[in-house]
């Protein structure tokens, strides 16, 4: 089950935002998330938008299905372009993601590119980015979407082990992603991350190396390393219910961190955001930092979140109404919420403090630089950037951030 | 149903040849709301449509618990029905039935409602016999001479053995099982006979008429309207609309505002004569200043001598109240004012507390009384309150002589301690005979020692003992209700002090003392106590930053040590791609959160933390036991 959107004021018809949003924009990047809300299955441990029905309807009676999909999003798109008006930004970051892009075909990607291209303008330098599924590409498919200006991909690894794939319900067999990387580097790609699973029931340290292991072996240039969440309303949270899987503990995650940290920094990458290393400064993925940054991105397709200026929204999450809003060419936003400075102080901590560069201590009230003066006794800041301005985790507070940005952003 | 008495005698000018005063003594449950309300409706003075059910019990608290916290009286008009084969009618008497308090901390009202009456009627439940603190009050009514009316009620129910609880009475009384009226309070069977039987038997009070005044009060009740109701039972003499009276204890002078009976909505009268219940009214705002138990007279030519048994209500047991939240305080101090103009047995004074911040140490006259404190101030004046675990009162002697007089366990002295005393009680139990065993097991475990023993009947026993308060105080009530199922019922009266064996033993988070978990315990049960307590603490306190050692300590020896870890992870390292808003109200929720935590030296301890440790020993014991 898809987790539940936030509350908020309504979105204008028209999609358009208010006149402040837009204010000194030129400055700031823009990005284009696209949603692609399909998979062929639902993996046990996902609340993510997605459906595993290739046609679903609107209450109006549009369908929205897998093969008019791409249609679908270009028409937000289009909208998008109106809504930001002479907005003269090209488009800096593109990112599909999903559920599973890579089950529509790849002609359907390039033409959602194609879209952002021409209403947008691409920068010269875009980073352009696909989710893939490594039981749904091969090398032709790649060479497709690297052909149609896709520039980065990032595969769903998650582990090297198969025990631990099944309990997360995926369905590629072990080594198949280390050869999709492969694949993407023959295909042309330059970037290529692997997405890692830490914390799922069953996992050993053991079985946590060795998929540090096979994934550093295939020689992306990025990785992202999550902690099992188990979210309620997944049948996974269900399974530990009743006992049949077992709960990770947290102290188990710590040590599967640590153990991250070291393997990969070992292997010259470098934490840039928590949950983020990359071999090199050009291997960062740009797109996620707009997020922890506070840049603008347009997030178009059912559920995508926004962001322009101190405006968020969100989109409908039913593909089906998704596609009813935009035939009747209205908004598909859902509900929008409009930051207040203290709002956007307090997520500035909230997102900045995850990076390497930390945030700057000037964002801080006196209640928080004192508890910043605290963390830094405790060894959870780092000193040097402390004396430069700056709050920056050490390894033990990046394992306790949340806790760290409580006392922050008082 | 019998006819409305006509030629009722007015207030004021009532022969005490036909006024009866009594009281009815019953246990909980047993019925004594309901007969009551009966009599009420039999007697016409209040109308079917008007019935509602424990028409008497003003409090909400009072008719959600089946009990009776403060008392009032009624006075009810009853022409006695014709012996067979009488002639006419028989004269209307005046029936004033003063309704006691119905537990162990209000002995003291209870024996003041008591020295109003001439007669009690003895009210036992035929299906489960008479009960401890039934016991305990009939005791009561027997120093003070009054004639007992022994009844069984519930004979309606298919469980009630009359005829076994019948002798079990007789017994108890010195009189003939088949003295002992049957009623049902429940379909009003067998209650006309009992007003009968209460102007048959009970004797008409006797007074000198033309003696100067002497009236003495058994409940004094705050009324946000009229301000302090204060009822009286007439000794001697009479007492006057608008007259100056006085309060013999503290020579006061208050003018007579209005003076009454209840009937049972208060009605203006004339004044009030010899034997004749009522209220008065003289306009003070605090019970403080109209006391149970104290003797009012005429301020002119007044009497002389006060009437026996007053005494100034002393706090048996103390606990920390605490708001929750902090800012509450000031609505608590309001709260606790008020509720003290209603209740002479309530003190208290500011206390602040390093773990709990600003609140109040406040005394009470035990358990129930404690109870029902916390649950108007929570209920009445919406406070959510930490209350800390009950403590008594000891006296500390230094070897150097001085003396220390401790309410509250923080507050015990360290150095040199030549003795500690500690209250004591003479407890009563009674219960059937097959939990002997259980009973005495339990009260050798809480330092108890049998000073009797007697069998009520075949199959129930009554047992004495005496016993530290503070063991009852505890969890003793829990305890003897597992141990019997129920079945065992308790009372208690003060009997003095004795010397113990006591320490205090503290709890140290993070090696600072947590003031509100300090206890005072026996020498011998000190390391159960820390190593309950240090257990319990490590399941509650969440995992912090830093490792947080819990220790119990008696002075600066540690008798047992518990560590919560270090937290090492609290960072959601998950991909929320762009719904930021969603973390950000994650987190607002957990600031939320934050803010409920009480911060003790570094350590932060949710308020759950406290509310667990402190609201039941009992529990905690259990869970403990469960989880090994």
């Amino acid at each position: 089950m898809p987790s539940a959107l936030p509350d908020g004021e309504p979105v204008p018809d028209d999609g358009s935002l208010p006149l402040h949003a837009l204010t000194g924009a030129a400055a700031r990047p823009l990005g284009f998330y696209l949603h692609v809300p399909y998979c062929a299955s639902r993996c046990g441990y996902c609340d993510f938008n997605t459906y595993t029905a290739s046609e679903l309807r609107g209450s109006g009676g549009t369908l929205a299905s897998r093969d008019n999909y791409a249609e679908t999003l270009v028409e937000e798109i289009r909208l998008a372009r109106k809504a930001l008006g002479d907005d003269p930004r090209p488009v800096e970051t593109v990112f599909v993601g999903g559920g599973t892009p890579t089950l529509l075909p790849a002609a359907d990607l390039v033409r959602m590119l194609a879209a952002l291209r021409d209403e947008f303008g691409l920068a010269p330098d875009a980073e352009i980015t696909t989710e893939a599924n490594p039981d749904s590409v091969d090398p032709r498919y790649l060479a497709e979407l690297r052909e149609g200006g896709f520039n980065r991909v990032s595969f769903g690894m998650q582990s090297a082990r198969r025990h631990v794939l099944r309990v997360l319900d995926r369905t590629h067999t072990p080594g198949r992603p280390e050869a999709c990387v492969a694949e993407a580097r023959a295909a042309g790609f330059d970037h290529v991350n692997l997405d890692l699973i830490y914390g799922t029931p069953g996992e050993s340290d053991g079985d946590w190396h060795a998929s540090l292991e096979a994934a550093l072996e295939a020689g992306p240039d990025h990785v992202s390393a999550y902690a099992l969440i188990v979210e309620e309303g997944t049948q996974l949270a269900r399974r530990i219910r009743r006992g049949e899987v077992p709960m990770t503990d947290d102290d188990v995650h710590a040590d599967r961190y640590l153990i991250a940290e070291q393997r990969l920094s070992e292997a010259g990458f470098t934490w840039y955001e928590v949950s983020n290393w990359a071999a090199s400064e050009a291997g960062r993925c740009r797109h996620n930092e707009l997020y922890w940054r506070g840049a603008d991105w347009w997030g178009a397709g059912p559920g995508a979140h926004s962001h322009v200026g101190g405006v968020r929204w969100w989109n409908v999450k039913h593909p089906g109404a998704y596609a009813q809003a935009l035939g009747e060419g209205r908004s598909p936003g859902a509900g929008r919420e409009l930051l207040s400075d203290e709002d956007r102080r307090v997520e500035r901590i909230l997102l900045e403090l995850r990076l390497a560069d930390g945030c700057p201590l000037g964002l801080l009230a006196p209640a928080g630089a004192q508890a910043a003066q605290r963390a830094l006794a405790d060894g959870l800041l780092q000193p040097d950037p402390y004396g430069q301005g700056r709050a920056v985790l050490t390894l033990r507070g990046r394992l306790l951030a949340d806790a760290v940005v409580r006392d922050l952003v008082d | 149903m019998p006819a409305i008495p006509t030629n009722v005698p007015e207030p004021s000018r009532t022969d005490p040849a036909l006024i009866r005063n009594f009281c009815i003594i019953a246990h909980i449950d047993h019925g004594k709301s309901t007969l009551a309300d009966r009599m009420l409706q039999l007697t016409g003075v209040v109308e079917q449509r008007q019935m509602r059910a424990q028409y008497l019990d003003r409090m909400d608290i009072e008719r959600e618990r089946g009990i009776t916290i403060k008392s009032q009286a009624v006075r009810l008009p009853w022409a006695p029905t014709p012996a067979e084969g009488g002639e006419g009618e028989s004269a209307t008497h005046v029936l004033n039935m003063i309704d006691t308090p119905g537990h162990v901390d209000f002995t003291y009202e209870v024996s003041r409602s008591l020295a109003a009456c001439e007669g009690c009627i003895l009210l036992v439940d035929a299906a489960q016999g008479i009960e401890a603190q039934t016991l305990a009050n009939l005791y009561l009514a027997m120093e003070h001479d009054l004639t007992i009316i022994p009844v069984l009620n519930k004979i309606d129910l298919p469980a009630a053995q009359p005829e076994k609880f019948a002798a079990e009475l007789a017994h108890l009384i010195g009189c003939d099982p088949s003295d002992v009226l049957k009623v049902s309070a429940k379909t009003g069977e067998g209650v006309d006979a009992l007003l009968d039987k209460v102007v048959a038997e009970v004797p008409p009070p006797v007074g000198v008429a033309d003696a100067p005044a002497r009236a003495m009060i058994f409940d004094s009740v705050y009324d946000s309207y009229r301000g302090v109701v204060t009822y009286v039972r007439v000794v001697d003499g009479r007492l006057n609309k608008r007259e100056r009276i006085r309060m013999m204890s503290t020579g006061a002078a208050h003018e007579l505002l209005e003076i009454g009976v209840s009937a049972p909505e208060m009605t203006a009268a004339d004044g009030l004569g010899v034997g004749e219940v009522g209220y008065i009214i003289t306009g003070v705002k605090d019970v403080r200043q109209s006391k149970v138990g104290d003797t009012i007279t005429s301020f002119a030519k007044g009497a002389e001598k006060p009437l026996g048994g007053y005494k100034d209500p002393k706090p048996m047991v103390f606990s920390g109240l605490y708001p929750l939240d902090g800012s509450d305080y000031p609505e608590l101090r309001e709260a606790l004012d008020k509720l003290q103009l209603n209740d002479a047995a309530l003190v208290y004074e500011p206390e602040t507390s390093a773990a709990l911040g600003f609140g109040f140490r406040v005394g009470f006259l035990g358990l129930l009384h404690l109870d029902v404190v916390r649950e108007r101030l929570e209920r009445e004046f919406g406070l959510d309150l930490i209350a800390t675990a009950p403590n008594v009162v000891y006296g500390v002697t230094m070897e150097d002589g001085t003396e220390h007089t401790v309410t509250n366990p923080s507050e015990f002295p360290s150095g040199k301690i030549a003795e500690v005393r500690e209250p004591v009680v003479r407890a009563t139990l009674l219960a059937p005979s097959e939990f002997i065993g259980a009973i005495m097991e339990l009260c050798q475990s809480r330092r108890g020692s049998l000073l009797g023993m007697d069998y009520l009947s075949e199959d129930r026993v009554e047992l004495r003992y005496t016993l530290p308060l503070a063991e009852i105080v505890f969890d003793f009530f829990d305890a003897l209700k597992s141990k019997t199922r129920g079945y065992a019922s308790l009372d208690y009266e003060p009997t003095g002090e004795q010397l113990a064996d006591l320490v205090k033993v503290d709890i140290l988070m993070n090696g600072d003392k947590v003031d509100a978990f300090s206890a005072i315990t026996h020498k011998d049960k000190a390391y159960a106590y820390g190593v309950r307590l240090v257990g319990k603490l490590r399941e509650l306190i969440p995992r912090q930053n830093f490792e947080v050692p819990i220790q119990a300590a008696i002075g600066s020896r540690v008798i047992a040590r518990e560590t919560v870890r270090a937290i090492r992870k609290d960072v959601l390292a998950k991909c929320y791609g762009g719904d930021i808003s969603r973390k950000r109200k994650l987190l607002e929720k957990q600031k939320e959160g934050k803010k409920r935590m009480k911060m003790v030296g570094s350590v932060e301890v949710p308020q759950e933390a406290f509310i667990a440790v402190l609201s039941s020993d009992s529990d905690g014991g259990g869970d403990a036991k469960a989880k090994k």
